[in-house]
């Protein structure tokens, strides 16, 4: 009873400050809060974080799957759901289900070739951590700025200024879906079967079950006080429990201690036990409940998302294409995507990026948004710079700081005053200056290390003059850029961040002594 | 503009069309009375040499007294440079002392509320907390609100502006009784240098516009916006020379200790600028922004007609 209480207590507290902290953009959690992000299973493995790693290896070597029942917020998630599908179905019980052994392990050999072919997309879609991510990101965190937004309109009507209005958009179609068909199709699977995810899908499952079959502490069953009811099996989330032969399946149990809590009889405990040798429990029983997994349902549904991708992808040609014929101006194009500070490089973010978008929700200046095809097929969903509502602060190192699994390495400010990220493209045609023959400058005012100066031109004119090689590539100039209907200035990224030199500039000396009028 | 903001837009305008318009109407009628009524001992005054609270206190005794320009119940607008995410030695937003010293006055002077903002260009937390405005201006018990949505503004008609004919400002001003207009004195790379009337642009919304139909004569144009400012403080105590208006590196930065008050805002331009030439050339004719105001009957440059208080502490 005593276990379960606290199991519950702390998964709520767990659930509820990583959510809170992937949705706060006040700044009411402190930064060192992303240890939240950073004691999860997959991003430590990523950032090679071998304290976190020896520890929940420890942990579930001696407790079990502590991780999957407490820390991991997908877990926790259909925890949820299984429980307000309780609320709804009264008679709500679970029933032993053979192991899917086979559908597990070639869910993470697939995942494990593919992270080693580089290609991360794959642990990025079934990490459990990753996808809870998108799904706050995508799907909460609008939910809760629309609720800020009407807190500061009732405040501010009475003069209070407590909250202040932020913009609501969309962060990119593509990852949005992604995100509410893991909601739903993890949520679906949660309300008809509790843990499913976790034990077929899920590769942090799959090797933190290996690792506890063999752990200390197990669920086990008194064989003199149990009479095979079958009441623990029907409480067991993860069907594990086979209540009639008084065997459990390690692989699948969260230790989440819903059995012991069910049985009338106190014939369950939670014990340290040694392991003997050949007294393994063998996932696979003798008789076999249904059928064999089949591979259908895979590739049905590789089918249906390949589909959907073409279309998308179809879609996208050919809005292309009739832009290109509207175009009467130089139209600036990105060929290259900006990968964010600290990225290193594309294969360095597409190696150690499993998409969680922490640093899409933290980005103070709103201008990282998960990648379409920009990157390639390998790097979907991956952060990318984009200066729609804003341009990459210059002393701001947020994203590297929060980045849980290495893939954006945190800077120092005065490292990332020296990283570039991409360089500037000018296109004298677009430019005000050039057309109109009138000031404007707003490029250059925004553009912290000069790489865009406003030179002598006509008269009292200036007009821009880009040096890219001092060029950080924050986008100021491109975002601000007035000049329609293409803009004059832009930045193109590129594969591998640079380190710019900057020139120290020695302050004169000088003594004004009139007013000068 | 997105479909919420649209729906919102429409819903407030109507609201403000049928309720709201006398109101306005009348609130500018008073403006402009007080405004011309408050007389002042001199039209410019010149002060160097102090901290920038000191300086400010030295010129508004010499103006006649805060008194003079706010009355006792006022809604008082204080518009400082906040425009970038730098330090207060960087001298890119206007200096927080001289933000706070400003408040002040107004309370003693009978303010019933002081409100304080600006549309910044960098991130507009960033910029709030990092000038040290925000905090400057709370400590003395202005209210700091935000301008960073499209929402917070609203359209008003500038009939004299030649390229400007409307423009959208924050509600702050437009729902004021008076304001005071508080920027720095900077080099700048479009507008060359930005001081008191580049300032303006920092309470509309849509700035892409003025940059976009010549930028220095939309300047000019918005400052013939009705709701003028009580006041113009120009804050040169630390004035950035070049690299502006962001400026790079602390070379770009000269500690000048000056400060200039006149409610004729081409006026303490063109003082300014001349001051800024004595550390760089930028002749005050080629700040074409400047020039302009004087033909749209701003103000005028020509210094030596004017009655001008010269102080060095």
């Amino acid at each position: 009873m005593m276990l379960k209480k606290i199991r519950v207590t702390v998964s709520i507290l767990l659930v509820s400050l990583i959510t809170l902290y992937f949705l706060d953009f006040r700044g009411f959690l402190p930064q060192r809060f992303s240890f939240l992000a950073e004691i999860q299973f997959i991003p430590a493995l990523l950032a090679l974080n071998v304290g976190i790693i020896v520890a929940l290896v420890m942990l579930t070597l001696i407790f079990g799957r502590i991780y999957c029942s407490s820390v991991c917020p997908m877990g926790i998630y259909q925890d949820v759901v299984a429980w307000l599908s309780k609320k709804f179905t009264k008679k709500k019980r679970y029933t032993y289900s053979k192991a899917k052994t086979v559908l597990r392990w070639s869910v993470l050999g697939v995942v494990v070739v593919a992270f080693l072919f580089g290609f991360t997309f794959l642990l990025g879609l079934l990490d459990p951590y990753g996808a809870y991510g998108r799904m706050v990101t995508h799907l909460f965190r609008p939910a809760y700025l629309a609720g800020n937004n009407l807190l500061e309109a009732i405040f501010t009507s009475f003069g209070n200024y407590t909250f202040y209005k932020v913009a609501i958009y969309g962060l990119g179609l593509f990852s949005t879906i992604v995100a509410l068909i893991t909601l739903l199709g993890i949520g679906l699977l949660a309300w008809r079967n509790g843990r499913t995810y976790c034990n077929t899908l899920c590769p942090a499952g799959t090797v933190l079950g290996f690792l506890s079959k063999f752990s200390l502490f197990k669920i086990q069953f008194e064989n003199d006080k149990c009479n095979s009811c079958g009441l623990c099996s029907m409480k067991c989330k993860a069907s594990c429990l086979d209540a009639k032969n008084k065997k459990i399946d390690y692989s699948r149990c969260v230790t989440c201690f819903n059995c012991i809590e069910s049985c009338n009889r106190d014939a369950i405990k939670y014990a340290p036990i040694l392991p003997r040798r050949k007294r393994m429990v063998d996932p696979v029983p003798a008789y076999s409940y249904d059928k064999p997994a089949k591979s259908v349902d895979t590739s049905k549904r590789r089918f249906l998302s390949a589909t959907l991708l073409s279309a998308i992808a179809a879609g996208n040609l050919i809005a292309q294409e009739t832009a290109g014929k509207l175009r009467s101006k130089k139209e600036p194009k990105r060929q290259t995507p900006i990968a964010p500070p600290g990225a290193i490089d594309f294969n360095h973010l597409r190696e150690k990026c499993i998409s969680c978008h922490l640093c899409v929700s933290k980005c103070p200046s709103h201008v990282i948004k998960p990648a379409f095809l920009e990157y390639g097929l390998g790097g979907m969903m991956q952060p990318h710079l984009y200066f729609d509502h804003g341009f990459c602060n210059y002393d701001c190192t947020v994203c590297g700081d929060v980045c849980p699994t290495g893939a954006l390495t945190p800077l120092t400010v005065e490292e990332k005053h020296h990283t570039q990220m991409g360089q500037v493209h000018f296109i004298l045609e677009n430019c005000i200056v050039y057309c109109d023959e009138t000031s404007c400058g707003a490029c250059s005012e925004h553009c912290p290390t000069q790489a865009v100066s406003m030179v002598p031109y006509k008269g009292a004119l200036t007009i821009p003059q880009i040096d890219p090689t001092i060029c950080v590539g924050c986008g100021g100039c491109e975002s601000i850029c007035p000049a329609i209907p293409y803009k004059a200035i832009y930045v193109e990224g590129q594969e591998a961040h640079n380190r710019i030199e900057i020139k120290e500039e020695k302050p004169e000396e000088i003594i004004i002594e009139d007013f000068g009028f | 503009m997105d479909r919420r903001n649209f729906l919102k837009t429409i819903a407030l305008s109507g609201a403000s069309l049928t309720t709201l318009k006398e109101v306005d109407a009348m609130s500018v009628l008073t403006q402009s009375f007080q405004t011309t009524q408050a007389t002042a001992k001199y039209d410019l005054v010149a002060v160097m040499g102090g901290e920038p609270e000191v300086m400010f206190r030295q010129a508004i005794t010499e103006m006649g007294g805060m008194k003079n320009f706010i009355n006792r119940g006022d809604k008082v607008c204080v518009k400082p440079n906040i425009g970038w995410d730098q330090p207060p030695e960087m001298g890119a937003d206007t200096n927080p002392k001289l933000v706070a010293e400003i408040i002040k006055q107004c309370f003693d002077a009978g303010a019933k509320e002081v409100i304080v903002f600006d549309h910044p260009c960098d991130e507009w937390r960033k910029c709030y907390t990092n000038s040290g405005i925000e905090a400057a201006a709370k400590a003395a018990g202005a209210k700091v609100v935000p301008a960073h949505q499209e929402s917070y503004y609203k359209e008003v008609s500038v009939p004299k502006g030649k390229n400007l004919k409307s423009a959208k400002i924050h509600e702050a001003i437009v729902d004021s009784d008076k304001w005071i207009n508080v920027p720095c004195l900077k080099n700048h790379g479009g507008a060359q240098l930005t001081i008191s009337m580049k300032n303006y642009m920092g309470i509309v919304w849509d700035r892409g516009y003025f940059h976009a139909h010549d930028l220095q004569q939309c300047i000019a144009d918005i400052c013939t916006y009705e709701k003028r400012p009580v006041l113009n403080v120009v804050d040169a105590y630390r004035i950035m020379k070049t690299n502006g208006p962001r400026g790079k590196s602390p070379s770009d930065v000269v500690l000048a200790k000056g400060l200039f008050v006149s409610q004729d805002i081409v006026a303490v331009d063109t003082a300014a600028a001349n001051f800024f030439n004595q550390v760089r050339k930028i002749p005050v004719e080629s700040v074409k922004h400047i020039v302009n105001a004087q033909a749209l009957g701003l103000g005028t440059m020509d210094l030596d007609k004017l009655n001008i208080r010269r102080i060095k502490i």
